[in-house]
C-alpha cells in the first residue's frame, strides 16, 4: 500500500510546516543526544520519526511536549518561535503528547479523563439580565442550555465551580464517536482494552483542539485489530489537516502509514524525505549505519533433528517429518477454562518452537500456566519426562525459565541494579549452608560472564538502576538473568516487543544459541516474520487451541495469518 | 564567591550523598549541644544516651526490614505492651503463674518473644496470603493487641501494672547487661542477615517488585511472613528491656515509641516505598533522635516542646531525602 496522496489535493496554506525543528542540540551531563537536528513537520501529513533506542527521538519528542527545552537551536510552531516551558505550554500550543505509557486514571470515567485539565464549568452569573446583543430568535439555537440555565439557576447563585455535567457528556461523547469508540461517557477507563485505551488519549489530544499529535511507539500492546483500527483513525485525523508524529520500531507499519520520514541516529539526522523514497533495507541500514546483510542470523549448527534452515524455498514437498530427538517439554491436553482449550505438543530439545496468534488467542496464559504462574483445570505437563508440578519456584529449579511479556511489572525490579536483576534468579546457586551465605566474588563474576554474552552496552554500570536502561538494554538484563539458570527450557513472550533491530538481532542470536545448548525454545511473538525467521516450527493458536501446526519448509506468512484469524479456513 | 566552586560544589555532594550524612547529622548536634549543657558530653550521659537508645533502636531494626518489603507493621509499640503483660504474668507479680520457680525468667522471656512472633505471623499471613494492605492489618493489630494487654492485666491482677518482677529478670534491663548485649547482637544479626545473605537480597527484590520476585522465583509470601514475624520478635526485644528496665509489667509501655520508630528509619533513609534502607543507616537514625531529644532534655526543654521538635526534624529529614537524591543526581 502506498501512502495516501490525498495532502496533495489540500490548499497551500495547509501544507506550510506546522512544526519546524532548527539545528536542535541537546546534552545530558555533558553527553550531547541532538546534535543540531532540523527538519519540519507539515500539517495533512504523516510523519514517521525512525532510529534505534538511544537515537534521540524521545528526547526530540520531550521537547516538541515542552518536557524539556533544548540547549541550542529554535522550535517553530506556525513559523513563530516556540518555547515551551512546561507541558501545558505545549498543550495550550496544540501539540498532543501520546505516551507510551498511557496517562489515563483507569478509575475515572471517559468523560473523567477528557476532561481532567479543562472541565466545562456551569458559569456563574454574571448580569441580572440577558446582554442585549443576544435577540430572541438566536436564542432559539441554544434552547438547551436555556433549559440548563434554568435548571443550575440555585447553583450558578452559589458561584462555586460547579462542573457542567450536560456539556460535559455531549463534548465527550462527540469527541469518543471521532475516534471511533462506542461507549457512553460514564464508562470507567478501566474496562477498556489498551487499545481502547489508545484511542482515549487520541481523543483527549482532540479535545484540547491539538493540530500536532505525537504518537509514541503506540502499538507496542495492541492486538492486530486494534492497530488496524488505530491506522484507520491516524488516516481521517490526516485528511482533517492534523500534523501526526508516529515514533515506531515496526518498520512495515512506518512505511505503510507514513507520507514523509526522518531517520535518527545518534542524535542526527541521518536521512529523510517521503517515504516512498524508502524501502524496509534501506531504513534498515540508516538505522543501523551500517549494512544488516539479514534480519535474523542463521544458527550455525543445525541441531540434529532440523536440517532445513535458511533456505525455506528449497523444497515445496513435505519433507520426511524430522526424528524429534527427546523431547524436553511434553504438553498433553492442558485445559483451563476461558484460556486455553485442549492444548497437545511436544517440544525437542535444541527446537525453537514459535507460537503465533492473535492477541486474546491464548499465547501468553498457555505460557503462565506452564510456569505455573496460572493453575490449569485438566491436562498433564511433563519436563524431561517427569511430570512438572508446583509454583514457578519449583518449576525454576526443574529448568524452566519464562521471560514475560511485561518487562517492567514482570520482568525486572526497575530500582534496583543490573547486577541484583541479573543475579535474582540463581542467587542460590552461590549460597553457602548453612545460613545461606552470599558468595558475592562468585555472585559478580557470574555477572560479568554473563553481561559480556549478552552484549549489554559497554557503558551501562552493573551499579546502574535498570530504570535509566533503554528498552534493548533492559531485555537483556532480564534474558541475562535467565539464561544464568542454564534453564531446559526457555519461554519467551514477546521478548523483542519495543526493541531495536540491532538489539533484536543479538536477542535472536542469544536465543539460537541456547537451543544449541540443547535447550528447548518457546517463543511467542505477534510478529509473524520473526518467527518465521527464527523458529523451526510454529503452532497457531486461535481461541485458547492449538489451530495448526507449521514446519520450517512450509512458513507462510498469509497461512498462518489465515489460520490464526480463521481456524476453519485451514 | 568562592574561588573553586566546583571543589565546594563536590565536596557538598560528597557530604550530602554519603551513606554516613545521619552520621555527621548526629556530629554535628552533638557538637552543639556540648558547650551550652553542662554533663552532655561526659561519659556518663553517653553511656546514659546509647543505653536508652537500646529499645528504639531493636524497634527500629525490625521496622527497617519490614520497609523494606514494602510493607509497614504499626502494632510493634502494641506488641511491647502485650508482650509486658503476658511476661509479667508467666513470671511474677502476686498472680505469676511460675511464682518464685527458677524457670519463671526463661519462660517468661520465651513468653514474650512468643507472643511478639505469632502477632507478627498473624500479621503477615493476612498480608502475604489474604492480599490485605499492611497498614490496615498492623493497624487494627495494634489496637486489638493494646486492648487485649490491658484486659489481660485487670483480669489478673485487677489493675494494669504487674510489680515485683523476679531479679533475674530485671537484671537483663541493667545497663550494659546480657540483655543489652544480646540485643545489640540481633541488631547486628539483622544487619548481616539484609546485606549477606540469600534471605536479605530477597528482602530487596519482594520490595522492589513483588511480581517480578515472585517470576524469578522469590519466596515472596515467606519473605513477607518471615519480615513481620522478625519484627514482631524485634518489638518482643524492646519489650523485655523496657519491662526489665522499668521493672513493671505494664500494658502502656512503649506507647508513644511508634512515631520515633518509623522517624528513626526515615531519618535514616530508609524508603517507605521499599527496596531501599539499611539497618546500619536506621542505626545513625535512632542515634540521631536519641541524641537530640537527650540534649534538649539536658537544657531544660518541656517533653511537648521536644516531641514538636521531633516531628519537625523528621519533616525535614524527609524533605532532605527528596532534596539528596536530587543533589546526588544532579550536577
Amino acid at each position: 500500500m502506498s501512502p495516501s496522496t490525498a495532502s496533495t489535493d489540500l490548499p497551500a496554506s495547509i501544507r506550510e510546516p506546522v512544526v519546524e525543528f532548527v539545528d536542535i542540540q541537546k546534552s545530558f551531563f555533558g553527553v550531547p543526544v541532538l546534535k543540531g537536528v532540523s527538519f519540519r513537520v507539515e500539517g495533512g501529513r504523516i510523519l514517521g520519526l525512525v532510529g534505534e533506542n538511544g537515537a534521540g527521538k524521545s528526547t526530540l519528542m520531550n521537547l516538541l511536549g515542552g518536557n524539556l527545552q533544548p540547549d541550542a537551536g529554535e522550535l517553530r510552531v506556525e513559523g513563530r518561535r516556540y518555547a515551551p516551558r512546561d507541558p501545558k505550554d505545549a498543550r495550550a500550543s496544540g501539540i498532543a503528547f501520546v505516551h507510551q505509557e498511557l496517562n489515563l486514571f483507569s478509575n475515572l470515567s471517559l468523560a473523567d479523563n477528557l476532561f481532567l485539565s479543562d472541565f466545562p464549568l456551569v458559569e456563574p452569573r454574571r448580569a441580572r439580565f440577558p446582554p442585549p446583543e443576544a435577540p430572541g430568535g438566536q436564542n432559539r439555537g441554544h434552547a438547551p442550555q436555556r433549559a440548563l440555565e434554568s435548571k443550575s439557576g440555585w447553583r450558578r447563585r452559589l458561584r462555586l465551580p460547579w462542573i457542567d455535567r450536560q456539556t460535559l457528556h455531549a463534548r465527550a461523547t462527540e469527541l469518543l464517536q471521532q475516534v471511533g469508540l462506542d461507549y457512553p461517557p460514564q464508562t470507567l477507563v478501566e474496562r477498556l482494552s489498551t487499545g481502547e485505551r489508545q484511542l482515549v488519549e487520541i481523543a483527549k489530544a482532540l479535545s484540547a483542539d491539538a493540530r500536532v499529535i505525537i504518537l509514541d511507539e503506540p502499538t507496542t500492546s495492541l492486538s492486530f485489530r486494534e492497530c488496524e483500527r488505530l491506522f484507520a483513525l491516524m488516516n481521517r485525523l490526516r485528511s482533517r489537516g492534523l500534523a501526526l508524529i508516529y515514533i515506531s520500531h515496526a518498520l512495515g507499519d512506518i512505511l505503510r502509514l507514513c507520507d514523509d520520514l526522518v531517520v535518527l541516529r545518534d542524535g542526527e539526522k541521518v536521512g529523510g524525505g517521503t517515504a516512498v523514497e524508502f524501502n524496509h533495507e534501506r531504513l534498515v541500514s540508516m538505522m543501523v549505519g551500517r549494512q544488516l546483510s539479514q534480519l535474523y542470523p542463521n544458527r550455525i549448527q543445525p541441531s540434529a533433528g532440523n536440517s532445513v534452515r535458511s533456505d525455506a524455498d528449497g523444497t515445496d514437498l513435505n519433507p520426511p517429518p524430522a526424528e524429534p530427538s527427546t523431547p524436553v517439554l511434553e504438553v498433553r491436553s492442558v485445559s483451563r477454562p476461558g484460556a486455553v482449550r485442549d492444548v497437545s505438543f511436544s517440544l525437542a530439545a535444541g527446537e525453537v518452537l514459535g507460537v503465533a496468534g492473535l492477541m486474546g488467542a491464548g499465547r501468553s496464559e498457555l505460557a503462565r500456566i506452564l510456569f505455573g504462574l496460572d493453575p490449569h483445570a485438566s491436562g498433564e505437563i511433563r519436563l524431561l519426562g517427569r511430570r512438572l508440578e508446583g509454583n514457578p519456584r519449583q518449576r525454576i529449579r526443574r529448568g524452566i525459565a519464562f521471560l514475560t511479556e511485561d518487562r517492567r511489572h514482570e520482568g525486572l525490579c526497575l530500582e534496583a541494579s543490573v547486577a541484583e536483576n541479573m543475579a535474582l534468579v540463581t542467587l542460590a546457586r552461590h549460597c553457602r549452608t548453612p545460613v545461606r551465605w552470599l558468595d558475592s566474588a562468585g555472585i559478580g563474576s557470574a555477572v560479568r560472564r554473563m553481561r559480556e554474552a549478552v552484549r549489554l552496552s559497554p557503558t551501562v554500570l552493573e551499579s546502574q538502576s535498570v530504570r535509566t536502561l533503554s528498552g534493548g538494554n533492559q531485555q537483556k538484563v532480564v534474558l541475562g538473568k535467565w539464561l544464568l539458570a542454564e534453564p531446559r527450557v526457555l519461554i519467551l513472550d514477546e521478548p523483542t516487543r519495543g526493541i531495536d533491530v540491532g538489539a533484536k538481532f543479538e536477542i535472536y542470536q542469544l536465543i539460537h544459541h541456547r537451543a544449541d545448548q540443547g535447550a528447548g525454545i518457546l517463543l511467542i511473538s505477534s510478529e509473524i516474520e520473526e518467527l518465521m525467521g527464527i523458529c523451526d516450527r510454529i503452532l497457531v493458536m486461535c481461541q485458547g487451541a492449538i489451530a495448526g501446526e507449521f514446519q520450517r519448509p512450509e512458513f507462510d506468512r498469509e497461512r498462518i495469518l489465515a489460520v490464526a484469524l480463521h481456524p476453519s479456513k485451514q | 564567591m568562592t574561588t573553586h566552586p566546583s571543589n565546594a560544589a563536590r565536596l557538598t555532594k560528597d557530604i550530602v550523598g554519603s551513606e554516613y550524612f545521619v552520621l555527621f547529622l548526629c556530629l554535628a548536634v552533638f557538637l552543639a549541644f556540648a558547650p551550652f549543657t553542662p554533663g552532655f558530653a561526659s561519659r556518663g550521659n553517653v553511656a546514659n544516651v546509647l543505653v536508652a537508645c537500646l529499645p528504639l533502636l531493636v524497634l527500629a531494626t525490625g521496622q527497617t526490614l519490614v520497609l523494606i518489603t514494602a510493607g509497614i507493621d504499626l502494632s510493634v509499640t502494641a506488641v511491647i505492651g502485650l508482650g509486658s503483660v503476658v511476661g509479667s504474668l508467666v513470671m511474677g507479680g502476686d498472680a505469676g503463674w511460675l511464682r518464685g520457680s527458677p524457670l519463671a525468667t526463661p519462660m517468661a522471656v520465651a513468653a514474650m518473644l512468643g507472643t511478639g512472633a505469632l502477632v507478627g505471623c498473624l500479621n503477615g499471613l493476612c498480608i502475604a496470603w489474604l492480599r490485605m494492605p499492611a497498614f490496615m492489618v498492623t493497624l487494627t493489630s495494634m489496637m486489638f493487641c493494646s486492648g487485649l494487654a490491658v484486659w489481660l492485666a485487670r483480669q489478673a491482677v485487677h489493675a494494669e501494672s504487674i510489680y515485683n518482677l523476679p531479679p533475674a529478670f530485671l537484671a537483663l534491663g541493667h545497663p550494659g547487661g546480657l540483655g543489652a548485649l544480646l540485643v545489640a547482637l540481633a541488631v547486628l544479626v539483622a544487619h548481616l542477615l539484609l546485606t549477606r545473605t540469600l534471605v536479605g537480597r530477597w528482602f530487596y527484590a519482594v520490595g522492589h517488585n513483588p511480581r517480578a520476585s515472585l517470576v524469578s522465583g522469590v519466596p515472596v509470601a515467606g519473605v513477607i511472613v518471615g519480615a513481620y514475624v522478625l519484627s514482631g520478635l524485634f518489638a518482643s526485644m524492646a519489650s523485655i528491656l523496657l519491662t526489665a528496665r522499668l521493672e513493671t509489667g505494664s500494658p502502656n509501655h512503649g506507647k508513644t515509641l511508634l512515631l520515633d520508630v518509623i522517624g528513626a528509619a526515615v531519618i535514616g533513609g530508609t524508603s517507605l516505598f521499599g527496596g531501599k534502607g539499611r539497618v546500619l543507616w536506621s542505626v545513625y537514625g535512632v542515634l540521631f533522635l536519641t541524641l537530640l531529644g537527650n540534649g534538649l532534655n539536658l537544657v531544660n526543654v518541656s517533653d511537648f516542646l521536644i516531641t514538636i521538635i521531633k516531628g519537625g526534624v523528621i519533616l525535614i529529614a524527609a524533605l532532605l531525602d527528596v532534596w539528596r537524591s536530587r543533589i546526588v543526581r544532579g550536577s
